[in-house]
């Protein structure tokens, strides 16, 4: 053992590709399952939040317009940086959560490989769920899936790396720009996963992570009129009518998912159809 | 202007001897008509005249109709082959074919709508659903929702008064063919045609209780909404009320679909071809005496054409024939009731007070019934409430841009996004302004166009989810991933 003091890492929050503190100077302290100190990360508000929404709808036009293959190669591009700092991320979700390096090298595996997997949706879900529909007239008339807007996700709270990608990838490659609300007790990863979208290409607002308390911040995204949808499959069960309640006001599309699949990333995309006329 | 057609038309009635009104109605629940215990007249409101007594729908008229429509589900429908379910459908199809006329005159005379609509739009769309869904009964597991999906079970339906049996249609077909019942509610207003579509239903010998039509008004359809027995909610109608069911249903397990309302814009670019887009103005605000949801109610135009636009409107909408919609020339026919012509005059008197600037095409209304002339309000500003607000009716707001940026962003300035027009002679601009535009349907040199094939519904506050096509399906099947 060196008797070096090692730099530790102050973690901070994501917006519009910055690393700002909360506006609201509060902190809150996150230990490990054995109850060792291990950071203070911010405990955000409603500012933040706004904040986030801001960048977040700023980003959207941006990120819808760029071609599906830019899209795939971008998420692509998350997952090679990913993959070159898996030893940070595992040493993380052990510190934390305390499970086994194995337990915790496949989740960080998995996260790449969803990644990937994700990546490659981007040019092919519209073939997918798209149509051209033989309409009863001289009429060209088709349906495609495009971007619903601004989507806010509570990721669960473990596993907090993968979830966090589940919460991520499906609404972005879809044309949507993200506010993720990380795991509560485990926010290491998604603070450093901050720093994997930092060098990925990714454009500032794409994706915007906050960390603090579900009961506070998950009311303030289901009633803001500026979030189009919401992710909520890191709120317990409970929670569920309370949020889909509050979200009417804008009739905000709310879902929970218990599964990474294509639907996943159609239930944040519209289905507009587009008729005219065929003739001389 | 104000220069008269030199022709006039003779009347060309249409006769109502084929439709048989009966004095007073009932429900239609397992099967069967049972008498209603509470009434209220429908009326005609061409003319103001009664046409029948119709059942308000109570709490043991709802109960009845869930427990008729759970017991189709268990015991007949859900056991039947897709296959056999299917040829149910067809028989409908076939059936509304056979009694079109019927059916169109019955339209009309409850609703209000010209004839010539009824008979060559409402009538044989209602019938294409059907004829569309049936095939798709024994077909489910390629509906890209895997290989096994499953119906709700019950569906509670509620429908508007703009297109009763069309709207019946697009609710009760894909239910049917997905393998769900239902309790169907149609408007208050607009009984008639759902009532003798229950009699089509008998005719096509479809199993007792897989369709159940209660009549009432808004209590009624609570009932439906609230009911603990109902897996799937599906209405048509406006955003405030569509807010209101989604509140109710958000701590239940039931599933929901909204088409709500619109302020759909017509944007109208200085390369559009003149003519056609001042037809397709017409068509999209004047359709249905713009008692549509998706009408093009805000006409958005470049600058540089307005002028010229706006003399042609003008000279167009002073030849729309308004008046007794049974008479086959008449292209505007009566509103719909009292209570929403009393919210068109109050809109449009907003209008005047908030400064935008009103012309109505000069033409005699009839001395009874609900009528409102053609009109169009310029100087609209984006502040204005007749540039936010649905008025549901014959009335167009009209707003100019310089760039076709400044259109689109004009255009999408609405907490709705239902449908919207494009008019420009040049392929780049269309698919560009459709890319831009946040509606779920968009119309490109064309304007309130429907097809069984082709997914209907909105973005943001109009709505849940999509009705027609394969899209339309997946909202009666259970499979999807997320819930």
């Amino acid at each position: 053992m060196s008797n070096r003091i090692d730099v530790k890492k102050t973690y901070k929050l994501f917006i519009n590709g910055a690393f700002p503190r909360t506006e609201s100077g509060r902190t809150y302290e996150v230990k490990s399952a054995k109850g060792v100190f291990i950071a203070n990360p911010c405990l955000a508000s409603r500012k933040d939040l706004k904040d986030a929404v801001v960048a977040a709808r700023a980003a959207q036009h941006g990120w819808n317009k760029a071609t599906a293959y830019n899209k795939g190669q971008i998420l692509y591009r998350l997952a090679e940086m990913l993959e070159g700092r898996r030893t940070q991320f595992v040493d993380e979700i052990v510190t934390v959560t305390e499970v086994s390096k194995a337990k915790a090298e496949k989740e960080v595996t998995d996260s790449v490989d969803r990644l990937v997997w994700y990546a490659g949706w981007s040019d092919k879900i519209s073939s997918l769920s798209g149509a051209l529909n033989p309409v009863a007239g001289p009429y060209y008339n088709f349906t495609i899936p495009e971007s619903m807007g601004v989507i806010a996700a509570i990721a669960p709270e473990t596993p907090s790396l993968l979830g966090l990608i589940d919460s991520i990838a499906p609404i972005i490659v879809g044309g949507n720009t993200v506010i993720v609300l990380a795991s509560t007790k485990a926010p290491l990863s998604a603070m450093s996963f901050a720093e994997v979208i930092a060098t990925s290409d990714v454009p500032a607002g794409v994706i915007n992570i906050l960390t603090g308390k579900k009961d506070e911040i998950t009311p303030w995204m289901a009633s803001h009129m500026d979030i189009d949808g919401l992710d909520i499959s890191g709120l317990g069960g409970k929670k569920h009518a309370e949020v889909k309640s509050a979200g009417t006001e804008n009739l905000k599309r709310i879902y929970s998912f218990k599964n990474a699949d294509p639907g996943r990333i159609l239930a944040f995309m519209e289905n507009k159809t587009v008729w005219h006329p065929i003739g001389l | 202007m104000g220069e008269k057609l030199s022709f006039e038309y003779a009347p060309a009635p249409e006769s109502r001897a084929l439709v048989s009104i009966k004095p007073k109605y009932g429900h239609f629940i397992g099967g069967k008509f049972v008498a209603g215990s509470k009434h209220f007249p429908t009326i005609n409101p061409a003319t103001e005249e009664v046409l029948s007594q119709i059942a308000r729908g109570g709490k043991s008229d709802v109960d009845a109709a869930v427990k008729a429509a759970r017991k189709a589900y268990t015991t007949t429908w859900s056991k039947m082959s897709g296959k056999e379910r299917g040829k149910y459908l067809f028989r409908i199809a076939r059936i509304m074919q056979e009694r079109s006329r019927e059916f169109a005159v019955l339209e009309t005379l409850d609703n209000g709508k010209p004839i010539r609509e009824s008979r060559d739009v409402d009538v044989p769309l209602s019938a294409a659903h059907f004829f569309y869904h049936a095939g798709w009964a024994d077909k489910l597991e390629y509906a890209g929702l895997g290989t096994t999906p499953k119906a709700h079970g019950v569906a509670g339906q509620i429908i508007p008064w703009n297109f009763p049996l069309l709207m019946l249609a697009w609710k009760v077909a894909p239910a049917l063919a997905a393998g769900n019942t239902v309790v169907l509610k149609p408007a208050e207003t607009t009984s008639l045609t759902a009532l003798l579509f229950a009699e089509v239903c008998q005719q096509a010998e479809l199993p007792a209780g897989v369709v159940n039509i209660v009549t009432g008004d808004g209590s009624t359809g609570a009932l439906i909404v609230n009911h603990p027995g109902i897996d799937k909610i599906a209405f048509t109608g406006s955003t405030e009320v569509g807010k209101i069911i989604a509140r109710a249903v958000a701590p239940t397990n039931k599933s929901v679909t909204l088409e709500l309302g619109g302020k759909a814009a017509n944007i109208i670019f200085e390369d559009a071809a003149i003519d056609e887009s001042v037809e397709g103005i017409v068509n999209g605000i004047f359709f249905n005496q713009g008692h549509v949801c998706c009408a093009g109610s805000r006409l958005i135009l470049q600058e540089s054409i307005a002028d010229e636009v706006l003399e042609k409107l003008k000279n167009r909408m002073a030849k729309i024939r308004v008046g007794d919609p049974m008479d086959k020339n008449t292209d505007l026919g009566a509103i719909n009731s009292k209570e929403q012509l009393l919210k068109i005059r109050e809109l449009t008197a907003a209008g005047d007070s908030e400064g935008a600037e009103r012309w109505s095409a000069p033409c005699d209304l009839p001395g009874k019934g609900f009528w409102f002339a053609p009109t169009i309000f310029t100087g609209v500003t984006q502040a204005h409430r007749i540039a936010r607000e649905e008025i549901f009716g014959p009335v167009l707001s009209v707003l100019t841009f310089r760039t076709p940026q400044e259109g689109i962003d004009k255009a999408n300035n609405t907490p709705f996004g239902l449908s919207a027009g494009i008019w420009s002679e040049k392929g780049s601009k269309v698919l560009w302004a459709s890319q831009q535009l946040r509606a779920g349907v968009i119309w490109a040199n064309t304007f309130n166009k429907f097809d069984p094939t082709s997914p209907f519904g909105g973005y943001k506050e109009s709505g849940w989810g999509r009705e027609g096509g394969r899209h339309g399906l997946s909202a009666y099947l259970k499979g999807v991933s997320h819930e």
